[in-house]
C-alpha cells in the first residue's frame, strides 16, 4: 500500500509506560536515530526513582519525549504530538499534555478491567469516546508481538518484554528514521544471546511493517534534516559532556583525573562513565560515603591531581565542610553538583536549580568559591573545560551546578576537536623551590604568597624538595601560611579570599544579550539549564512581533563584570528560575535592580509557551 | 597529542603522580643495598642520611606541659630517618583535636585537616601518589567517633597509609567531655551523671573492619613505639596503631595501670610474633584458649605447655588476634601491646595502579580525539 507522506517541520513524540517497559531505551534508540538522520534534537527522560514501582501504578509510569525539527530547536517541547501509551497508566499520567488532534497510540492488551481500576478509570478510555478529540491508534502491542516472535525460542515473558521494540519499530516507521543504527546497537547488546536478539530484531520488524501495512495509518511523515553548522557530530547527555569534558580538560591541563564520589542520583552516571576511562588513567574512588569521596578529591588535588566529585543537593550538604577546607588551603577542586528537587531527599529524578544560595553560602565562614552553570546538555562539555581552567588557575573549589534535566537530556554536539579546546597546561604550574629564596638567598618558601596577578598561592605538591610546607582549615598568616590567630591577619585573609574570587570577573567573557531587533525594552535573564525554555519562549514572543531581550549567566560567582551596566539598559528584567527566586535575590541584593522573579518548582523544565505568556504580560505592563 | 601524554606531566615536576603505576620493587636485599622497608617500594630512596632534627619544623609545640603527645612526637621525629626516604616523599595528613595538631610540628608535607575525615583525605593522596608515604594522625573522638566511618572504610579497602591513633579516652581540645573509648559511667563536664554508652576496643574495631596490620603501643615506652612505628611502615596497606596516651589535663593516669613500674609488669602483654607468650611476675603466666575460643591467662607452671599460645600475627583468620584483643578490658586486667595482626594483602593504590595499567597495555593510553568522537557520529556538510 502506497501511503501519503506529508512534511513537518518539527515532531514531539513521548514514549510513555511502565518503568519495566522499556520506554528509555526505546525513546534513547529512536533519538538516535534522529540524530543519525540529521535533525536537530532535545529529549526529556521523565521516570520514577523506584526501580520498579508497582506494575500499572501512576508512580510506576516512565516516560521519554522527544523534540526533533528540519531547524534549530532549545527544548524537549511542550506538548506531544504523538503519546504512545503502553498501558492505562501511562495514558492518564500523560494525557493532559496531549492537545487535542495529536496521535495517540495505545496498547489495548494493557487496557484491561484490572489495569483501569488499578488506576482509576470507571470505563476504558480507549471505547467510551472520551479521546474522540484525538486521533486514536488502539493497537494490542503486546500480542501483535508475541505472535510476531513465533518461532524465536523464547519464553513468553520475554517475547513480552520485546514489546517497546514494536512500538520503536512502528514509530520509526511513521516518521522515516533509519533503522540501520538500531539493529547495529542490538547486535551488539544481545551478542552473547542469539535467540533475545532475534527476538528483538523480529518485534522492531513486525512494528515497522505493521505501520506499513495496516491501514490505522494513512499518512507516513517526514522531518527534514536540519541545516546544522558543518561538521562532525553525535548525540550527547549532559552527564556524558560533562565526563568527557572533565577527561579532556585532565588531557589539556596534564593533570591526572581523580574522581572522589558516593553514588547519588541523578549524578551517578559521570561515576559509571569515568570508571571505564582507565585507559586515560582516571582513577574513580567510590567512597564510604559523600564526605569522603570530596575528601580523597581534596587529597588527591594536594597531590597535584585534579581533584573531582560529583553528587547531587543531599550530598552537597554533606560535602560543605570540606569544601570549606579547599577554600581555606586553596586548592583547585571540581565539585559537580546534578541538582535534583529537594529539600532533603526531595524528588531524585526530578530537576530544580535550588542549590544555588547554598552553593554561595552553605559554608561556614566567608568561604567564597567560584561557581558556574551550564546552559544545555552539551554545554556541560565546555563549562567542565572552564571550571578546570578557573580551579587551576586560581586554585580554588569550583562548583558546576547541572541539573536533572542537563543530566539525562541530550542534544546533537558537535564534536570539537582536541587543539580548539583551551591549554590549560598554560595557566597554572606547579612551585619548584629555586623560584624562592628569602633575605639572603636562603631558601624560602611561603606557602601562601600570592601571585599579584592572580592572586593565586603557589601549588607545591608534595615530592618537591625544598617546599615542605603544611596547610590546614585553621587561619594562616599572610604569607607564611603559619597558624595565625591576629585579628588583623584574619581580616586580611578573609578579604584576601573573597578578592580571589571576585578578581576571576576580569579573566571571564562579558555577558552577551540577544536583542535582534534592538528594540527590547524587557530582558530575560536566565541561568542553567533554563536557557532553552527561555530561548523558546522569547523566539515566540518575537514571532509574535514583540521584543524582548535574552541572556544567560554561565558564570554565577563571580557575575560578569558587565551584568550590573546590562541589567541598567532595561525596563524591566525578568528572572525565570525554577525555585524561589534565588538568583533574583542577588540580583536586588547586589545591583539594587528590582528583577521581576517567575517561579515555577514542578521538577520540570519550564514550558516555552508558558514562558512566553509571562514574558508578554511583563512587556505589555512595561 | 603529543603534549597529552604522561611523560609531559613529568617535565611539569608531577613526578609518579597519576601515573606511577610501577610495581613494588622486590623487597628483598638487592644491589641497592639493604631491603626497604615495605610500605616504601615505590618511594624514592632519600640521597644522605637524614636525622631527627630535618623532621622538626620551626613551629613552637603547643601541648599541655606534660602531655602524651610530647613523647610521641618526640620517637616519631626520632624514628622518620629509618624510613631513608627524602623529607618532601613524607606527607602527614591529620583530623581535629589535640593530637592532630601534630602535622605543624614536623618538618615534612602536612595537611590539617578537618574532624574525623583525614583517613578520606589521605585515601585520595596515597591512591594517586604511590610515592609518598602517607601517615594519619589522629585521636579516639577524631578516628572513633565522627570519624568512624572513614576508619573502617581505610581499613577494609588498604590503602597504603599509616594511621596513628592516640588514645587518651577523653576529648581534650573541647577540654574533658567523655570520648568513645572512655570507661562507662566516666564522670566528665557533659556527663556529670556519669557516662551511659559502652566504649570502644579500637584494636577490636580494626580487626572487625578487616584490617590487615593492628598494634597497640604506649606513649612512655620510647623503645616499644619505636618498634611499632617500624613495623607499621613495613607494612604495605592500611596499618592502624592505637598509642595508649596520657592526658594530664582531663584525664590524668588513665593508662597508670599498664604504665606504673609496680603494676605494669602483671598487666602487660608484650607480643612477639614466633614467641611463648609469657607476662607477669617472673613472666610466670601464658595464654591459652578457653572452651569457647577466648583466651585466658594460665600459670606456666601446671599448664600443659602444649596448650600454651606461641603469638602469631600473621594467623590468615582474625579470630586468635580478636580474641587477644578482648583480654583488654577497661580495667587493664591483661593489657595485649605490640603487633596483633599483620597479614599480606594487595593495596588499594597498587590494585587501582594495576587496573589502569592493564587498561592501558589493553586497549593503549587513551585517545581523546577517539573518545570524543565515540558513539553513533554523523557528519553535517
Amino acid at each position: 500500500m502506497t501511503k501519503q507522506v506529508q512534511q513537518r517541520d518539527r515532531v514531539i513524540i513521548r514514549f510513555a509506560g511502565d518503568s519495566g517497559d522499556g520506554m528509555q531505551l526505546a525513546g534513547d534508540r529512536f533519538t538516535q536515530e534522529t540524530a543519525s538522520f540529521g535533525n536537530d534534537l532535545s529529549t526529556l527522560p521523565n521516570f520514577p526513582a523506584e526501580i520498579r514501582a508497582p506494575a500499572g501504578t501512576l508512580p510506576g509510569v516512565s516516560s521519554f519525549q522527544l523534540h526533533f525539527a528540519d531547524h534549530d530547536i532549545l527544548t524537549p517541547g511542550d506538548a506531544p504530538d504523538v503519546l504512545v501509551a503502553m498501558n492505562p497508566a501511562a495514558l492518564k499520567a500523560n494525557f493532559d499534555d496531549v492537545p487535542r488532534g495529536a496521535d495517540i497510540i495505545a496498547n489495548t492488551d494493557e487496557f484491561t478491567k484490572r489495569n483501569l481500576a488499578k488506576v482509576g478509570y470507571a470505563e476504558n478510555p480507549l471505547e467510551d469516546g472520551s479521546l474522540s478529540a484525538y486521533q486514536l491508534h488502539a493497537l494490542p502491542i503486546t500480542s501483535m508481538t508475541v505472535k510476531a516472535l513465533v518461532g524465536c525460542e523464547v519464553s513468553r515473558k520475554d517475547a513480552e518484554r520485546a514489546k517497546n521494540m514494536f512500538a520503536l519499530g512502528l514509530l520509526s516507521w511513521l516518521y522515516s528514521r533509519p533503522v540501520e543504527g538500531t539493529m547495529k546497537f542490538l547486535t551488539s547488546k544481545f551478542a552473547t544471546k542469539p535467540e533475545i536478539l532475534k527476538a528483538n530484531i523480529a518485534a522492531f520488524q513486525a512494528g515497522w511493517n505493521f505501520g506499513e501495512t495496516t491501514e490505522a495509518f494513512s499518512v507516513q511523515y517526514e522531518v527534514k534534516p536540519a541545516t546544522l553548522a558543518p561538521g562532525l557530530y553525535r548525540n550527547i547527555t549532559g552527564n556524558s559532556a560533562l565526563t568527557l569534558g572533565l577527561v579532556a580538560a585532565s588531557r589539556r591541563s596534564g593533570l591526572p583525573l581523580f574522581l572522589g564520589s558516593y553514588p547519588i542520583t541523578p549524578a551517578s552516571d559521570i561515576l559509571h562513565e569515568l570508571s571505564k576511562l582507565k585507559r586515560f588513567g582516571v582513577r574513580t574512588f567510590q567512597a564510604e560515603d559523600e564526605i569522603s569521596g570530596v575528601g580523597a578529591a581534596l587529597g588527591a588535588s594536594f597531590g597535584g591531581s585534579l581533584g573531582v566529585t560529583t553528587t547531587s543537593g543531599p550530598g552537597m550538604c554533606l560535602k560543605a565542610e570540606t569544601i570549606g577546607l579547599a577554600a581555606s588551603v586553596e586548592l583547585p577542586l571540581i565539585i559537580c553538583d546534578i541538582q535534583r528537587a529537594g529539600p532533603s531527599t526531595g524528588m531524585p529524578t526530578k530537576t530544580e536549580q535550588a542549590d544555588l544560595l547554598m552553593a554561595l553560602y552553605g559554608r561556614n565562614g566567608e568561604s567564597p568559591v567560584a561557581i558556574l552553570a551550564p546552559a544545555t546538555p552539551a554545554d556541560c562539555f565546555d563549562t567542565a573545560i572552564e571550571a578546570v581552567r578557573i580551579a587551576v588557575k586560581y586554585r580554588t573549589p569550583v562548583i558546576i551546578l547541572s541539573d536533572g534535566y542537563l543530566a539525562n537530556g541530550s542534544e546533537p554536539w558537535q564534536i570539537p576537536t582536541v587543539d580548539s579546546l583551551a591549554k590549560l597546561r598554560d595557566e597554572f604550574k606547579f612551585a619548584i623551590s629555586n623560584e624562592y629564596s628569602g633575605a639572603d638567598a636562603a631558601p624560602e618558601f611561603l606557602p601562601f604568597q600570592r601571585d599579584p596577578q592572580t592572586l593565586a598561592r603557589p601549588w607545591a605538591i608534595p615530592g618537591t624538595p625544598g617546599l615542605e610546607h603544611r596547610i590546614g582549615g585553621i587561619e594562616k598568616a599572610d604569607g607564611a601560611g603559619t597558624i595565625s590567630y591576629d585579628p588583623d591577619n584574619h581580616d586580611k585573609m578573609v578579604r584576601l579570599r573573597q578578592a580571589k574570587i571576585d578578581g576571576i570577573a576580569a579573566d571571564i567573557p562579558p555577558i552577551e544579550v540577544d536583542d535582534p531587533d534592538g528594540n527590547a525594552r524587557v530582558l530575560v535573564l536566565g541561568w542553567g539549564s533554563t536557557y532553552g525554555s527561555i530561548g523558546a519562549a522569547a523566539r515566540r514572543v518575537r514571532l509574535a512581533g514583540g521584543s524582548v531581550a535574552q541572556a544567560h549567566l554561565r558564570h554565577l560567582c563571580p557575575f560578569p563584570a558587565n551584568l550590573g551596566d546590562v541589567l541598567l539598559a532595561y525596563d524591566k528584567v525578568l528572572v525565570p528560575e525554577i525555585n524561589l527566586g534565588q538568583l533574583a535575590l542577588l540580583l536586588r541584593g547586589r545591583y539594587l535592580t528590582d528583577v521581576i522573579s517567575y517561579n515555577r518548582v514542578r521538577g520540570l523544565p519550564f514550558r516555552a509557551a508558558e514562558l512566553a505568556g509571562v514574558i508578554q504580560d511583563v512587556i505589555a505592563n512595561v | 597529542m603529543s603534549d597529552h601524554g604522561p611523560a609531559s606531566q613529568d617535565a611539569a615536576g608531577h613526578g609518579a603522580a597519576g601515573h606511577g603505576a610501577g610495581k613494588p620493587s622486590p623487597a628483598d636485599d638487592g644491589a641497592d643495598g639493604p631491603r626497604r622497608l615495605a610500605s616504601l617500594t615505590l618511594v624514592p630512596k632519600a640521597d644522605a642520611k637524614l636525622a631527627t632534627r630535618d623532621f622538626k619544623s620551626d613551629q613552637e609545640v603547643r601541648w599541655c606541659p606534660g602531655c602524651g603527645d610530647y613523647a610521641i612526637l618526640a620517637a616519631f621525629q626520632a624514628f622518620l630517618p629509618e624510613l631513608e626516604i627524602p623529607r618532601e616523599n613524607l606527607v602527614i595528613i591529620s583530623g581535629i583535636g589535640c593530637s592532630s595538631r601534630l602535622p605543624y610540628y614536623v618538618n615534612s608535607y602536612g595537611m590539617h585537616s578537618i574532624h574525623g575525615r583525614a583517613p578520606a583525605v589521605a585515601t585520595g593522596l596515597a591512591a594517586s601518589r604511590p610515592d609518598l608515604s602517607v601517615w594519619v594522625i589522629t585521636g579516639d573522638g577524631d578516628a572513633l567517633s565522627i570519624g568512624g566511618n572513614h576508619l573502617i572504610h581505610a581499613l577494609r579497602r588498604n590503602v597504603n597509609i599509616k594511621i596513628l591513633l592516640f588514645n587518651n579516652r577523653i576529648y581534650g581540645l573541647t577540654k574533658g567531655q567523655y570520648s568513645p573509648t572512655s570507661e562507662q559511667g566516666k564522670v566528665t563536664k557533659s556527663t556529670p551523671f556519669g557516662s551511659l554508652d559502652t566504649p570502644f576496643n579500637p584494636v577490636s574495631l580494626a580487626l572487625g573492619a578487616e584490617a590487615s596490620f593492628v598494634a597497640r603501643t604506649i606513649d612512655s615506652d620510647r623503645k616499644h613505639l619505636t618498634g611499632v612505628l617500624r613495623a607499621a611502615a613495613d607494612h604495605r596497606g592500611t596499618a592502624f596503631v592505637e598509642i595508649y596516651q596520657n592526658c594530664p589535663i582531663y584525664n590524668d593516669d588513665a593508662f597508670a595501670p599498664v604504665t606504673d613500674a609496680g603494676s605494669r609488669d602483671d598487666r602487660l602483654i608484650r607480643l612477639e610474633h614466633g614467641e611463648q607468650i609469657r607476662f607477669g611476675a617472673d613472666r610466670g603466666q601464658g595464654l591459652r584458649f578457653s572452651r569457647y575460643g577466648s583466651l585466658e591467662a594460665a600459670d606456666v607452671a601446671g599448664t600443659d605447655s602444649d596448650s600454651l599460645l606461641t603469638h602469631d600475627a600473621h594467623a590468615p583468620d582474625p579470630s586468635y588476634a580478636f580474641a587477644l584483643s578482648r583480654l583488654d578490658t577497661v580495667d587493664f586486667a591483661h593489657s595485649p601491646i605490640g603487633v596483633f595482626r599483620q597479614v599480606p594483602r594487595p593495596s588499594y593504590d597498587e590494585l587501582m595502579a594495576d587496573q589502569i595499567e592493564k587498561a592501558r597495555e589493553r586497549d593503549g593510553d587513551g585517545d581523546l580525539a577517539a573518545l570524543l568522537a565515540g558513539g553513533d557520529t554523523w557528519q553535517v556538510g
